[in-house]
């Protein structure tokens, strides 16, 4: 039973308040892309021990979509964030490193 | 025998004499007791019978960690199975029954199954499972219902009578356990400034302190307790709640509790149960530590006790086990148990300590009291098979040779303690080994931590391995403080109270007794009493290969009961780590999982039960379907007819009748449950062009097209009628199931993907009422109403209009769902019910019939259109449904395109849609599988096609069905035949289109 701080309006929600939405920043991929892509967009998915970047809505509350970035290891909530973007804040990116240094995931590091 | 003593019993009121039942036995006991000090007062030593041999078992424990003392608790419909003894709190007219014996406790027939117990050790069930299906079946499995499991479910058909709420609260630091650890950890929490909640799982504040012994502050730790539950109570910030169990912690601070709230007295008004759902900045768990049995044979015979327990029994209750009692031990604290014993006039043989060395000053002081000490000794076996009748002595070094015999009724045990780290453990706190106390204990370095990273739960006392008095005090102050400033509370000037307890020799641990053991010993010694896994067993396992201890659970089910392995846990994995010929902290750990002790399900479900199992939603005619006998019907949290039946009419001949009437007639129906988004802003059209498959950006204004939904997977999600309402504008219908879900796919893709398009979604289905006015009087109805031009050429099929209908606005769709002429007219949500009956007047003289789903649903069928949920299932595609011409093919991109040209999409040999006309008339069964030739490896039948809807129509007066069969469209007028439930039976139907009536759309189009 987590608790996520909703980035737009500000409520520390209780996790019986959001829904999941799986791995964030994937990039769409549709008519016209080979299978490799499609399937990676689709299907392949990172399921990290640490560091990871999720989706999740505020479905019981104002009902946006935001980012997460949490530990999945510790449960570690490092910050969450806008949906409207492809990458996460930098200053975000910072709190990490300071915490796990040397981590890594996708292209992120 | 078990007896209550003359005096004593600092819980017990003498005063107030209880009256119970036991096995129908009338039964008194005083108030405080509980059930299994109450038995033993009445010489009730055998209280059940163990799961599998069925052997006679006895109260062994006095707390939450007692396997043995289960029983039925209650009567009718308040019968509750596997309730503890030695938890559950006597009342007057308590009813108790034993479980697990046939035909009674005494007189066992199942104990037989000691005859047959070579063929039931270690693995049985996984060897067995292996066998074929017809052994299993015919001879195993009925040998094994007769023969195991505990309790007997209640009867099916009660009903709980009793109530049950959640209760949710938000703390700074919350405190698992009332004993003399939780009290100094609440309390310097508290005087931190803290808002504290402490939880206790018994009725009693101050733990085994009281019964333990030692001083506080120069004072009697009873007076200790009282004086600090006092300090709490006069504190603001601070509240104790007895009879609530911290049950399990979890992520962030989250923590269940489970408050038993009139248990131990029925009588009371409100809720049996409450199930406390806390969020905690800190967690601080004091759950402080219990007893291990020793593993010698016979150590299950009723009798044989934890050393502790017997102490408890005395000190608490003024009840003895045993006239005679033989004492043994790896440990200096099982000797308080004799001393206690002996000061009460009772006789105690030997005191029977494994140790060569022996013990220390508490030793010295029994043998000062004229009790027999015997060092390096032990017990090789336990005599008596209903109760203790002696034990047979033997050397701990040997391998169990008889030095002597000692008559005695009982048996004290102690192996040493256990922290209870459940708790700890439940949100991901790792244990470390303590060699020297032979114990595992939490890692403070490696603790559960919380949002912010850091450590969310902190342990206290004895549940952290401080088993002295005056450690317990100083640990547990220490971290009351901890928790309070992590919070950002400065903790004062207040110290630990100084505690003195006598001083303990070190425990030598003892996993066998004596240690080499011969095997007709080990076979006797029990490690899991509940679910019978001896030594034996254990050793077994290793011996084939079973190296990984969460493997060696399973195999022998170790600590699988209801009571956790809470006895059984770590002398079990001592048990395999020496097989195994490996050090314990290697062998590790099985992993604890909430709750603690079990919670009862009517706690879980509060008062989610009955009316308020969920809430329903109700359309604006709700009560007219009501008051006209409507068969309900659940669809998603909606309550829809499913039929109107007359008097002396079935369902079946109603839904007949109302598809009769409204295909001759006039039918209507209530659609108000129909999802309505609306989609509005000047990139609507991309937008909706991306939601659906077809091209929705050139629709007009004032039409309407069916859409269809697919997931970016490629598979069919929703569908439904869009209107154009003008240039920036679509109303959106879908599915009554779908519309919460497809308002929710809309937004996501909105925000999530395509943020800069200027769209906006609302979801508007409560706003509208929507009914549908459907049949060949159709027209005249509404024409009767007035107000709107409704003629074929004012309003073609697949148009709309808005207008004023009968004095009231509407919009008025042209659609059809039925194949009939068809107007579904939407006004105010408020408006409905006036509509709904003004329809009903005004179509009296053409027979108005109004029509439920199932009606719906048999016309939709005639016409072979589909219906989500029915044709779809989360893996069929349009293309499957012949849906071809509603996917756009001018289109770049919509959600599921590049999915559906996927090779598997793509594939010829997909099951496609058709209609299948049974050839004798009947219906066929929804669901029913097409067998085709051959076996496939698993041995089934191969199958070709499957049935999706299937309805007796009464306009065609036969069994009609749609369903998806292997290149179907290409195989119109073969034959196949489909499996019935018993998978013998054919029923053989014709492949035909899907379209069963009126295929050229002649009733629609007038
Ligand atoms: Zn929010």
């Amino acid at each position: 039973m987590l608790i996520l701080k909703c980035p737009y309006c500000g409520v520390m929600a209780d996790e019986t308040e959001l829904s999941p939405g799986g791995e964030a920043h994937l990039t769409r991929h549709g008519p016209g892309s080979d299978d490799t892509e499609f399937e990676a967009y689709l299907f392949m998915r990172e399921n990290p021990r640490g560091v990871h970047f999720e989706r999740w809505r505020h479905a019981h509350g104002c009902g946006k979509w935001f980012h997460a970035a949490r530990c999945t290891q510790t449960l570690e909530v490092f910050g969450t964030y806008s949906a409207q973007t492809t990458r996460p804040p930098q200053d975000l990116l910072d709190t990490i490193s300071e915490k796990r240094p040397g981590w890594r995931w996708r292209d992120l590091a | 025998m078990s007896t209550r003593l003359a005096t004593g019993g600092r819980l017990t009121d003498r005063s107030d004499r209880l009256e119970f039942t036991f096995n129908g036995k009338r039964l008194t006991g005083f108030a405080g007791d509980t059930l299994a000090s109450a038995l033993l007062a009445n010489d009730q030593m055998l209280v059940g019978r163990s799961f599998k041999y069925h052997r006679p078992r006895g109260v062994v424990a006095s707390g939450a960690e007692e396997p043995n003392a289960l029983v039925n608790l209650g009567t009718g419909d308040r019968v509750e199975p596997n309730q503890r003894a030695t938890t559950t709190e006597l009342f007057h007219g308590l009813s108790a029954t034993s479980q697990n014996h046939w035909p009674s406790l005494e007189h066992d027939i199942g104990a037989l199954n000691g005859l047959v117990a070579p063929v039931l050790t270690a693995g049985f069930y996984y060897k067995m499972f292996i066998h074929p299906r017809p052994f299993w079946k015919h001879i195993y499995e009925p040998f094994i219902r007769q023969s195991a499991g505990l309790g007997r479910a209640p009867d099916p058909e009660a009903r709980d009578p009793d109530t049950y709420e959640h209760v949710h609260a938000h703390v700074d630091v919350l405190v698992l356990g009332g004993g003399v650890a939780g009290l100094q950890a609440a309390h310097a929490a508290g005087a931190a400034g803290a808002q504290v909640l402490l939880l206790e799982q018994s009725p009693h504040l101050g733990g085994r302190a009281p019964v333990d012994g030692g001083t506080i502050d120069g004072q009697d730790p009873e007076a200790w307790v009282e004086a600090t539950v006092a300090a709490l109570k006069a504190m603001d910030n601070v509240d104790i709640r007895t009879r609530t169990m911290g049950a399990g912690i979890y992520d962030h601070g989250y923590v269940l509790g489970y408050e038993r709230l009139n248990d131990h007295a029925p009588w009371l008004a409100g809720p049996r149960h409450r199930l406390w759902r806390i969020r905690a900045g800190q967690v601080v768990t004091a759950t402080g530590a219990i007893e291990r049995p020793l593993s010698f044979a016979g150590n299950d015979v009723p009798g044989v006790m934890l050393a502790s327990a017997m102490r408890d029994y005395l000190v608490n209750y003024g009840v003895a086990a045993g006239d005679r009692t033989v004492v043994v031990t790896n440990n200096d604290d099982a000797y308080r148990t004799a001393i206690i014993l002996k000061q009460a006039g009772l006789d105690v043989p030997a005191i029977l300590d494994a140790r060569e060395y022996g013990g220390g000053a508490l030793a010295a002081e029994a043998r000062a009291l004229g009790i027999r000490v015997e060092q390096g000794r032990a017990i090789a076996k336990v005599q008596g098979g209903k109760r203790v009748t002696g034990v047979a002595i033997c050397a701990q070094a040997g391998a169990g040779g008889l030095l002597e015999e000692i008559p005695c009724d009982a048996v004290a045990m102690s192996g040493g303690w256990s922290p209870v780290v459940h708790l700890w453990s439940h949100c991901g706190g790792k244990l470390l080994w303590d060699d020297a106390q032979a114990m595992f204990r939490p890692d403070p370095d490696r603790a559960p931590t919380g949002a912010d990273g850091a450590p969310m739960l902190r342990v206290a006392g004895a549940a952290n391995g401080f088993l002295r008095l005056g450690d317990t005090l100083r640990d547990a102050e220490a971290q009351g403080r901890e928790a309070a400033a992590a919070l950002g509370f400065t903790p004062g000037a207040g110290a630990a109270p100084a505690a003195e307890a006598t001083e303990e020799a070190p425990l030598a641990p003892v996993w066998l007794m004596p240690q080499g053991a011969r095997d007709d010993l080990r076979k006797k010694a029990w490690l899991d009493y509940q679910n019978d896994v001896k030594v034996s067993d254990v050793q077994l396992a290793a011996q084939e290969g079973f190296e990984s201890v969460e493997h060696t659970k399973r195999y022998t089910t170790l600590g699988m009961a209801t009571d956790q392995g809470k006895l059984s846990n770590i002398n079990g994995l001592a048990t395999l780590s020496r097989a195994l010929g490996e050090e314990i902290p290697q062998v590790g750990t099985t992993t604890f999982r909430p709750p603690y002790t079990p919670i009862s399900m009517g706690a879980i479900a509060g008062e989610a039960k009955g009316k308020l199992f969920q809430p329903i939603r109700k359309t604006p005619l709700h009560d007219w379907h009501e008051a006209h006998g409507a068969h309900w019907e659940p669809v998603g949290q909606w309550r829809r007819p499913y039929a109107y039946p007359q008097p002396g009419e079935s369902v079946h001949d109603a839904v007949m009748r109302e598809v009769t009437a409204t295909r001759t007639g006039l039918g209507l129906l209530d659609a108000s449950t129909l999802g309505k988004i609306l989609v509005k802003g000047p990139d609507a059209g991309r937008f909706m062009d991306m939601m659906y498959t077809n091209m929705m950006s050139t629709l007009k204004p004032g039409r309407c097209r069916y859409g269809l939904m697919c997931s970016e997977n490629g598979f069919l999600i929703d569908d439904g009628v869009v209107a154009r309402i003008d240039d920036q504008t679509f109303l959106c219908h879908t599915t009554t199931g779908g519309a919460d879900r497809i308002h929710a796919h809309m937004e996501e893709w909105l925000q999530t993907e395509w943020w800069d398009w200027q769209v906006y979604t609302a979801n508007l289905t409560e706003q509208y009422a929507q009914i549908a006015v459907v049949g060949p009087k159709a027209r005249a109805v509404l024409d009767k109403l007035g107000g709107m031009d409704l003629s074929a050429e004012a309003l073609p099929f697949m148009g709309w209009a808005e207008g004023t209908l009968g004095g009231l606005p509407a919009r008025v769709f042209r659609i059809s769902f039925s194949g009939e002429l068809s107007f579904e007219v939407a006004v105010p949500a408020h408006r409905g019910r006036a509509l709904w009956e003004r329809l009903h007047e005004a179509g009296a003289e053409f027979g108005a019939t109004p029509y439920g789903t199932e009606a719906l649903h048999i016309m939709r069928a005639e016409k072979g259109f589909i219906m989500i949920g029915d044709e779809t299932d989360g893996t069929v595609i349009p293309q499957d449904l012949g849906l071809h011409w509603a996917i756009s093919k001018k289109k770049d991109d919509y959600l599921g395109k590049r999915a559906q040209a996927r090779s598997h999409m793509t594939d010829p040999d997909r099951w496609q849609l058709v209609g299948l006309e049974t050839l004798e008339g009947g219906v066929l069964p929804d669901g029913a599988y097409a067998v085709a030739p051959g076996r496939n490896a698993n041995g089934q039948r191969n199958t070709q096609g499957r049935v999706t809807s299937s309805y007796h129509s009464p306009t065609l007066g036969r069994g009609i069905a749609m369903g998806l069969v292997h290149k179907g469209p290409e195989r119109m007028g073969e034959e196949i035949a489909f499996a019935m439930e018993d998978g013998e039976t054919m029923m053989r139907a014709r492949i035909v289109s899907p379209v069963f009536f009126d295929p050229d759309g002649e009733k629609q189009n007038v």
